[in-house]
């Protein structure tokens, strides 16, 4: 009699959804910009990659094995934790920063606070400004082909003109995975596709901050100055990929609209009057923890319920 | 343990300002970059905290209950400004290194926390030892956290150059957000220690065994000494052969 038998009252809802099927199918919409990162930046990319997610995995593994917790490094979140922040590393950082902002994410910002389900704020982007923080040099020194590049972004906050093709494409400097807009989009199509992220949050973001920039921008509706600022930069990864973290953004219809116009509105602001040439990764770190905010006020009336009448109001 | 060795325990272990009470955290996070800094902000309101304890437990019968703090605070600001004049004299890079946080001694809220809670009910030479303990136990939280930050942040230990010169510095750890992962761990580190001894003294307390064994003793579950757990079983057994002998009894009848 060693079998326990669970008893639910009806309907069953079955779902072959499970939180490692969505970790790998996140992890394979991120392909084309990882592959892409890789050809773009040569060999010293994959290695960061690599170290990156190595760190993330055996830091979750080691965590839980010590506090005798459930060992849960095949639900491939650990792995997806350390190829997003890879992809948010510039390829010359040293080895050792890989891992340093592995454990960080992974231990810091997930397991500290309880596990998967539980962190307040992306560990991924908690790690990249971790990283950038402390070590704002090394973050910021970007080389293309060997030369040190000034990324699109900080060419265009200096008033250069650039070529938004190659920023299409990724031909750029940059982080190993922002530069392609394209092969950051094919991954988001994927995203779509199997229903795994919802269009509103992005969809509000990436509208949100075009309307931004061209009140506030200088520069009125311009295509080629709104086409580079989103080309540019980690908005398509932060958009598509971290802004839709189902841990870490709104669960309530209302509350995932006012998110995403809060993080057009932050992005825009950090970019056009901020001192860096980038503000994704503090614009999502920063609604993140407005999130359980934005949940407890928007919570939706329950069906038949009626509002508190003021005076006479309509039910 | 005498009762004066107990208040310098009680400030540095039981009820360490920083890392059990949670108090003064704005010197405390604020001034804890280096370890000069933090041992030179510790002492300052040492120094402050017994001096004030024992003024304000000599004046304990003379201040009307109706004004105590309005008073408190007259003793406590006069005390901080001869220690600011001081430290200016004498010290006048770390007076300027900590700015503006030792006239802010008057402010802090283990000071009049002590003068409020011990000083002003118990006698001269308790509120000495209370206030010299709480100092300690403050400057040793302060120091810890300021050696940490400074180590990991500048790769330094008052200001000697410490971690090989092929560390990069982390350069957090020297901001506001490694003032609040240092304390964090320290505070967990501490409360992991305080639980661990609290678990002895439980057992310890079980020495004295109720006569009906362990069966009938609230400890039974953490004592988890031999003897005793002999006892309960033969007690057990005992338990056992009387329902059997009850049991069979009704059948029979």
């Amino acid at each position: 009699m060693n079998e326990t038998i669970h008893v639910s009252s009806s309907p069953h809802v079955r779902s072959k959804v499970t939180t490692r099927y969505i970790m790998y199918l996140v992890i394979i919409a991120l392909l084309p910009a990882t592959v892409f990162g890789v050809y773009n930046f040569g060999a010293r990319a994959l290695l960061t990659i690599v170290i990156t997610v190595a760190s993330s995995v055996l830091t979750e593994y080691i965590f839980e094995k010590c506090m005798h917790r459930t060992i849960t490094i095949q639900d491939g979140s650990a792995a997806l934790t350390g190829l997003l922040l890879a992809l948010n590393l510039p390829a010359t950082v040293p080895w050792w920063m890989g891992i340093l902002g592995g454990v960080f994410a992974i231990l810091v910002v997930k397991q500290l606070f309880g596990g998967l389900g539980q962190n307040f704020m992306n560990p991924a982007l908690g790690a990249r400004c971790f990283l950038l923080i402390s070590f704002t040099s090394m973050m910021t020194n970007f080389e293309y082909h060997g030369e040190s590049a000034a990324t699109p972004l900080a060419a265009l906050k200096a008033g250069e003109v650039v070529n938004t093709k190659d920023m299409l494409l990724g031909f750029t400097a940059g982080t190993i995975g922002e530069t392609s807009a394209i092969a950051l989009l094919i991954g988001a199509i994927i995203l779509l596709w199997f229903g795994i992220i919802d269009i509103v949050i992005p969809g509000l973001y990436i509208l949100t901050f075009v309307i931004f920039i061209s009140l506030f921008g200088g520069h009125g509706f311009d295509p080629a100055f709104i086409t580079a600022h989103l080309c540019g930069g980690g908005l398509m990864l932060g958009a598509w990929f971290m802004a839709t973290d189902y841990v870490t953004s709104p669960i309530t219809p209302k509350g995932k609209i006012i998110f995403g116009i809060l993080l057009g509105i932050l992005t825009g602001l950090f970019r056009l009057f901020g001192s860096s040439a980038e503000g994704v990764s503090y614009a999502i770190i920063i609604s993140n923890i407005i999130v359980p905010i934005i949940d407890k006020y928007t919570i939706p009336r329950a069906f038949g319920k009626q509002k508190e009448k003021k005076g006479g109001a309509k039910v | 343990m005498n009762k004066y060795a107990e208040r310098i325990y009680n400030g540095i272990i039981k009820e360490n300002p920083s890392t059990v009470m949670i108090l003064g955290m704005c010197p405390t996070l604020a001034t804890t970059t280096t370890l000069i800094n933090g041992v030179g902000m510790g002492l300052s309101t040492t120094v402050v905290l017994v001096l004030a304890n024992v003024v304000i437990s000599l004046l304990r019968k003379v201040i009307p209950d109706e004004v105590r703090i309005p008073a408190f605070i007259v003793v406590i600001a006069s005390l901080v400004t001869v220690v600011d004049f001081l430290m200016q004299g004498y010290f006048p890079a770390l007076s300027q290194s900590l700015g503006v946080y030792i006239p802010l001694i008057v402010v802090n809220c283990i000071i009049l926390g002590r003068a409020e809670a011990y000083a002003s009910k118990h006698s001269v030479g308790l509120s000495f030892f209370d206030g010299l303990g709480m100092g300690i136990g403050f400057t040793l939280a302060l120091m810890i956290l300021g050696g940490i930050r400074e180590l990991f942040g500048s790769g330094t230990l008052a200001g000697v150059q410490v971690m090989p010169s092929a560390y990069t510095p982390i350069s957090i750890f020297v901001l506001q957000p490694g003032a609040f992962f240092v304390l964090g761990c320290l505070i967990a580190i501490m409360t992991k220690i305080m639980n661990r001894k609290k678990k002895t003294k439980a057992v310890e307390a079980a020495t004295v065994c109720p006569s009906s064994g362990c069966t009938g003793c609230a400890s039974s579950s953490h004592c988890g000494r031999r003897i005793f757990e002999e006892t309960a079983k033969a007690g057990l057994k005992d338990q056992v052969k009387k329902t059997e002998t009850m049991t069979n009894g009704g059948e029979q009848a």
